[in-house]
């Protein structure tokens, strides 16, 4: 079984490619790429795929989705937010532990991997989670879960409330070459509120989250990860002082690394004027400062990958009292034309360096580089997607294959329509 | 050359942020006439809301607000109906959109609500043909309070444009300031915010940017045409934010010493309930400076104002 798509923009950082040519895959994997693959002996009798110009780049990795099952399929479940992440360009997600139960257990992730294994789509990564239960007292069983299958641990949705449990989690998985991704909140400081703290709150009189509930717990973080040599990946970062002290940490030699959502980068708190719930995520959508330092961190390197925070919402859960609301937005389908138009279009990013905020970067932070996922280097598995870089996709329910559609950029006119999505050289979208 | 007629454009009034001051002095002038009515001796009422049904949604606890809303609606001549939400189905978990669509099927002209939510009335205006009006949303907006305080000081000073007004207290969680700082920047008066730091956020600033603020209340006081005591609640949490009430007291409280240090003529207002001896003494409150209960009373005329003007927005005469 072999596929020539031809007449591609090879688009690959991890191998600082930049190209026109062709990508050759045979058995699943990446047999060559360049512009003389096409008389490559393999190429004879293969089937072809005009790529007619398109980009051609490694199949995206989305080290944050919220796929709901098992527990709460009303919203999402592993088929319909796989089915989003293909049709986002995504080849690969790693999904959250906040199911119902939560994934602590092998039971559970061998659950999760035979369902995403029947579905056929995306790569499904588990991630465990840091705590049995999400209670915050006990840790869970890292080596074995990580055997069978979990990528990185998270009690994500929460924090690690009690430090010692942090220092232990991130000393213990220092050993197994696994990510600790933190939820950096301090439930003191959040309180009881429901946007960003700021002159917008107090225009609304709404109940604030302030920066420092985040940023008290990245700077605890950074000290622990610096203490144990653990790995600590923050995620969805969304302030400027957290940015700053990421930044320091990396230059100090500190692992840490760290991942961006598009709405952060989208969009600023002014949004919740409307008091509409479709703006509301934890963390919440910052200052125009915050947006600003994003954009910075994401140009300058900080940033190691854009992950969507993909949270799935009914209807019900969004149309109702703002402070009632559910936490959260889907993203993955709007992920990568948000990047084109709000970063390589505006100038803040050249394109390479978008994509590998979707490709090298997300691979590097969870070591799926060394499933040879994030590049499309000849004996890599041949995840891969083609974007028509100029053709546009509005934001409208038939566009989103998500089961829910609580989407902030509804009607949205954007550049960057994903072709189509291969996945060990199957084409899975498109 | 005739001046064009005013219509009032407002469909609903959610707040004063989308007013302007046209829009706010047509509602004081509306409630001026009808001052007329309730002061008249014999029959207090006009046939402006006859056939009108008024659905009083009442989410929080509130005796004045509401007892001054159905008492207005009384004087419009509107059907009235009172709807209690400890009885009501949202004790058995109906949403709000729920209650308000049962509502919408009994094809309501207006509804008054309260609700703990900032936003909640933008929500049901989304989902609802009949006007809305807001009773006060969390600690959002409270228009009506701002405009029958805007009605006392025009009453007591003949004008709101130049007059410094402070206000003292929990700035964070009231409604009563938002809605006073929309209308008082509006009308051109000249806002100082007194209270406790952690009850006084700074980032009001980017948005009225013209306001003072000032953590000392004393040395604000002699400049002041009016000062507005807001009502300090211990028992909701406020507490967490500052050391106690006798420090309150100490720094905040209005009292004969600290009204010396204020304008002979001074106007002193309070939203209610007051906590006598806390925030204002009795002697205060009680006072010749006290316009406290000229506010309760001006609160009837106001809240018909605007009922009309949302069923009636030409002005037609009042019969």
């Amino acid at each position: 079984m072999s596929l020539l798509v031809t007449d591609a923009r090879l688009l690959d950082p991890a191998q600082q490619m930049d190209l026109r040519g062709s990508l050759l895959v045979v058995d699943g994997k990446v047999a060559a790429l360049g512009p003389e693959v096409a008389t490559h002996p393999a190429a004879a009798g293969a089937e072809r795929v005009d790529a007619r110009g398109a980009l051609l780049c490694p199949g995206f990795i989305d080290l944050h989705v919220h796929f709901r099952e098992p527990g709460q399929t009303h919203k999402e479940c592993i088929e319909t937010g796989s089915r989003a992440a293909v049709a986002g360009g995504f080849s690969s997600v790693c999904a959250m532990a906040n199911t119902k139960p939560v994934n602590d257990s092998v039971a559970i992730t061998e659950m999760m991997l035979s369902r995403a294994a029947r579905t056929g789509l995306c790569r499904y990564f588990p991630l465990g989670a840091v705590t049995k239960g999400f209670a915050g007292e006990e840790l869970a069983d890292f080596g074995v879960l990580k055997a069978a299958g979990c990528v990185a641990f998270s009690d994500d949705g929460q924090p690690v409330v009690n430090a010692a449990i942090m220092r232990r989690a991130l000393k213990y998985t220092a050993w197994l070459e696994v990510p600790i991704v933190a939820h950096e909140e301090d439930p003191d400081l959040s309180g009881k509120g429901y946007m960003n703290e700021g002159s917008v709150s107090a225009r609304l009189g709404c109940l604030g989250i302030p920066a420092a509930s985040e940023e008290v717990m990245v700077a605890r973080d950074i000290v622990l990860a610096g203490y144990t040599g653990g790995h600590l990946h923050v995620a969805h970062v969304s302030t400027k002082g957290s940015l700053q002290m990421i930044r320091e940490a990396k230059q100090r030699g500190i692992r840490v690394t760290c991942e961006v959502t598009p709405h952060h980068f989208a969009l600023t708190d002014r949004e919740l004027m409307r008091f509409d719930a479709d703006f509301k995520m934890n963390p919440p959508l910052r200052s125009a400062a915050d947006l600003e330092a994003i954009l910075e961190a994401l140009a300058d390197g900080t940033v190691d990958a854009i992950a969507t925070d993909h949270a799935p919402h009914t209807w019900d859960d969004k149309e109702c009292e703002l402070p009632l609301a559910a936490f959260g937005v889907i993203g993955l389908e709007t992920a990568f034309p948000l990047a084109l138009e709000l970063l390589v279009n505006k100038g803040v990013l050249p394109l390479h360096r978008a994509v590998a905020l979707f490709t090298s970067g997300p691979a590097g932070a969870f070591h799926l580089d060394a499933k040879g996922l994030g590049s499309l280097k000849p004996g890599n598995p041949a995840d891969f997607v083609l974007v028509d870089l100029g053709g546009r996709i509005v934001v409208d329910r038939a566009f989103i294959q998500s089961r829910s559609f609580n989407t902030p950029f509804k009607g949205m006119d954007l550049p960057g329509k994903i072709l189509g999505t291969w996945v060990e050289g199957r084409r899975v979208w498109g | 050359m005739t001046a064009e007629r005013y219509v009032f454009p407002h469909k609903h009034l959610l707040g004063i942020e989308p007013l302007d001051a046209r829009d706010i002095t047509a509602i004081l002038d509306q409630a001026q006439a009808f001052e007329a009515v309730c002061e008249r001796a014999d029959i207090k009422i006009v046939p402006a809301l006859r056939k009108k049904l008024v659905v009083n949604l009442f989410f929080e606890n509130s005796t004045r607000t509401r007892n001054s809303f159905e008492i207005a609606e009384k004087r419009l001549s509107a059907e009235i109906v009172n709807f209690d939400a400890d009885t009501s189905s949202l004790a058995k978990g109906e949403t709000l959109i729920d209650t308000a669509l049962n509502l919408e099927a009994m094809h309501p002209d207006l509804i008054v609500m309260r609700h703990s939510a900032p936003g909640a009335h933008a929500l049901l205006a989304r989902h609802m043909k009949a006007s809305i009006v807001n009773a006060g949303d969390g600690a959002h907006e409270h228009p009506t309070q701002a405009l029958l305080d805007a009605y006392t000081l025009r009453q007591r000073f003949g004008r709101l444009e130049g007059l410094r007004v402070a206000v003292v207290g929990d700035i964070r969680h009231s409604r009563v300031v938002r809605s006073n700082l929309w209308l008082l920047t509006k009308m051109g008066a000249r806002v100082t915010l007194v209270g406790p730091p952690t009850l006084l956020p700074d980032e009001i600033r980017a948005t009225w940017p013209e306001v003072a603020i000032s953590n000392a209340l004393d040395p604000v006081l002699p400049e002041q045409d009016a000062v507005m005591i807001l009502r300090i609640q211990f028992e909701r949490g406020t507490g967490a934010y500052i050391p106690g009430q006798g420090e309150y007291i100490r720094h905040y409280q209005l009292n004969a010493g600290r009204l010396a240090r204020c304008k002979p003529e001074v106007a002193v207002m309070h939203p209610g309930p007051i906590n006598r001896g806390v925030e204002i003494t009795s002697e205060v409150a009680d006072g010749p400076n006290s316009l406290i209960l000229r506010q309760v009373t001006n609160g009837v005329p106001v809240r018909m104002a605007v009922l009309y003007l949302l069923c009636h927005p030409h002005g037609e005469q009042v019969p």
